[in-house]
């Protein structure tokens, strides 16, 4: 029986191919609309997630600040109020799984007839841990590196490639602020960290060797920043509680009403903000699908009244050679259902196009998931369903013989 | 309700015998229809209106019924309730024994689709469905599955003489082919009775006499029908004459001088 009804639902709405058409507009675009907000979500959302992941994860930033007391800001020369026994000190910490104090300096580099300007980061030899970035070639920092104060120096992908092309950097020399470096290592590539910036696009010394030949007039022993690898995510919050506590106490910052003389940071909390974004936007653009959903809906049910009342004779004759309400009732909702479904499946169709457009136009990364298009078909025959019934409970509902009177 | 159970009570004997005198019917078979003091009132903003003031009948098995009468005579209401669809005010009416009055409209419409065939004047078949799926629409509702409902179909077709035409569409062929294919969908549920509402109207005489000629066969091989019509031409194929004047059944007698094809 079902199929004999599929194939009359196929006939009505061929019978009036302009009209169907109009009337499934409003699910295509609402569908469309419904695809695309879920794929620039979801492509949002793993993009974020890949950048955070690519500074490493469950990772703590700890900046240095000014020192303030009393309401009192002090000037430049306190600036610098981490060090590197915080650190050591840190290390100790339960849940820790690594710590790095960072510090920066642009510095030229020249090997051979080339040069390049680059961000160099004096570390330990836990860096790569805390970053979650792997080595490509060479050997890793080690301890000894870090308290002989090596002149040894690792690059990240794009410096190497700027200075030795495609040449092996392995074992080179090359020069900075006229100290020669040993090439010992090169880094896996890392892509773009969330504000844009090449992460490759970088060169790591030993901190001591840092501090030794680059850091200029920077206070000994002094740091600007300090990473720290949480061992599990589950931790991050109880962990940051005592990572505050344990610097306040070194610090010196006994009054509780006292601001922190540190900033201290997760890049969960950075990626929560993404979401959150991301959220509203989907959110909005849901808000917009709905309402054009809606419209679509209102749509279809408008044509099946026009629909019912023009074959109200077709149901008086089905309904004299037996057709009982229900089958009435099934004929017409299954062509609603129909009207919608075909609808929403042009509407996923445009909205993949188009999710694909704004990743070839935009750049942006944009996901169609299957739940998404699952999503929309369930969605667009629930829609057929629920404003398809009245029209079809009104066919239903007509008396036989009032029916086959209708001219 | 007083007069109404008064009517019920004291009513059958009296119907029966009444009945059994007026109308000498050549067929003997089992009783396929009978009515008991049958009213129909339509209720209107001017007021109650009855249409139908008490009709006792019955048909037998294997008859061939024109019921004839000018319009307002009731023979349409009449009509309306003998095929199931719509329902007596007061009386009885019962299909094959079984009293139809209280049925609900499924099962109205299951009694329809079961024992009953209409034949209208119009035609009405289905315009966007082809000759072979309006015939095996009872089927459909009926649940029949898809095979042998095609089946059937196909061999009710054949009956009437037109397998040619099976995928063709109502529009794409003549009245009277269109007609023929009305017969053979009302046949293709093996109905207890066929119901033809001024079958012939809408069909110049030749063809009016092609579908009678059809119908005296079918009831050749043992259909009961019924057939209403204000011609006499049509009328005079049938076994028996009933007629109708403002709500009262005022004639019922054999057809003496019967045509046949």
């Amino acid at each position: 029986m079902f199929p004999a009804m599929l194939l009359e639902a196929v006939r009505a709405i061929g019978a009036n191919r302009m009209r169907s058409f109009l009337t499934m507009l409003g699910m295509v675009i609402g569908v469309a609309a419904v695809i695309l907000m879920l794929a620039v979500g979801e492509g949002t959302r793993i993009t974020v997630k890949k950048q955070v992941d690519s500074m490493g994860t469950n990772v703590f930033v700890i900046l240095a600040g000014f020192q303030n007391t009393s309401g009192v800001r002090s000037g430049s020369g306190n600036r610098h109020t981490l060090n590197e026994s915080d650190a050591e000190a840190l290390k100790e910490l339960p849940g820790v799984e690594a710590v790095t104090p960072i510090v920066n300096n642009n510095s030229q580099l020249v090997a051979g007839g080339q040069n390049w300007n680059t961000m160099v980061q004096g570390v330990n030899q836990d860096f790569l841990t805390v970053r979650s970035w792997d080595l490509a070639e060479g050997r890793p920092m080690d301890a000894l590196d870090v308290s002989s104060g090596s002149r040894s120096i690792w690059l990240g992908q794009s410096t190497a490639k700027e200075l030795f092309g495609s040449l092996n950097p392995i074992g080179q020399t090359l020069r900075v602020k006229n100290v020669p470096f040993v090439v010992e290592g090169l880094l896996a590539a890392k892509g773009q960290s969330l504000n844009g910036q090449d992460q490759d696009d970088t060169a790591i010394v030993p901190i001591t060797t840092s501090q030794r030949y680059l850091a200029g007039s920077q206070f000994r022993g002094m740091v600007r920043m300090i990473m720290l690898k949480a061992a599990s995510p589950e931790i991050m919050s109880h962990l940051e509680e005592q990572i505050r506590e344990l610097l306040r106490e070194r610090h010196h910052i006994l009054d509780p009403m006292q601001d922190d003389d540190f900033f201290l940071s997760n890049l969960s909390a950075v990626m929560a903000s993404a979401e959150a974004t991301a959220s509203a936007m989907t959110l909005l653009l849901g808000a917009i699908a709905s309402v054009s959903l809606a419209v679509g809906g209102s749509g279809i049910m408008n044509i099946m009244l026009v629909s019912v009342t023009e074959r109200t004779r077709e149901i008086g004759i089905r309904l004299a050679i037996g057709a009982r309400r229900r089958d009435i009732l099934t004929q017409f909702i299954l062509e609603a259902i129909l009207v919608s479904l075909t609808g929403g499946i042009l509407g996923l169709l445009i909205g993949s196009v188009g999710a694909y457009l704004v990743q070839a136009i935009w750049r942006t990364s944009v996901v169609v998931t299957s739940s998404s298009m699952i999503l929309s078909f369930t969605v667009s025959a629930g829609i057929g369903l629920f404003f398809g019934f009245y029209p079809a409970w009104k066919a239903a509902r007509q008396n036989p013989i009032e029916a086959l009177r209708f001219q | 309700m007083d007069r109404l159970d008064s009517q019920v009570s004291s009513g059958p004997e009296a119907v029966r015998l009444q009945a059994s005198s007026l109308k000498p019917s050549q067929a003997n078979g089992p009783v396929v229809i009978l009515t008991d003091q049958l009213k129909k009132t339509y209720f209107t903003d001017a007021g109650a209106l009855e249409v139908l003031h008490g009709v006792n009948f019955e048909i037998k098995s294997g008859e061939f019924v024109a019921i004839m009468g000018p319009s307002g005579s009731g023979k349409s209401t009449f009509m309306n309730i003998l095929g199931c669809l719509d329902v007596p005010t007061s009386g009885t009416y019962k299909l094959l024994g079984e009293s139809v009055g209280d049925l609900s409209p499924d099962q109205l419409a299951h009694r329809r689709n079961k024992f009953l065939g209409f034949v209208f004047q119009g035609f009405n078949l289905l315009p966007r469905a082809d000759l072979l799926e309006n015939v095996a629409m009872p089927l459909l509702y009926a649940k029949v599955p898809g095979a042998e409902r095609n089946q059937r179909a196909k061999d009710m077709l054949d009956r009437v003489g037109l397998s040619p035409w099976i995928h063709h569409r109502p529009s794409q062929v003549s009245g009277g082919q269109q007609q023929r294919a009305a017969v053979a969908r009302a046949l293709c549920g093996a109905p207890s009775l066929v119901l033809a509402d001024e079958p012939t109207g809408n069909l110049d005489s030749q063809t009016s006499d092609e579908i009678m000629k059809l119908f005296c066969e079918l009831n050749d091989q043992g259909l009961t029908l019924i057939v209403v019509t204000h011609e006499p031409d049509v009328a005079a194929y049938s076994k028996r004459l009933v007629r109708f004047h403002d709500g009262r059944l005022v004639q019922d007698a054999p057809v003496s001088d019967r045509r046949r094809p």
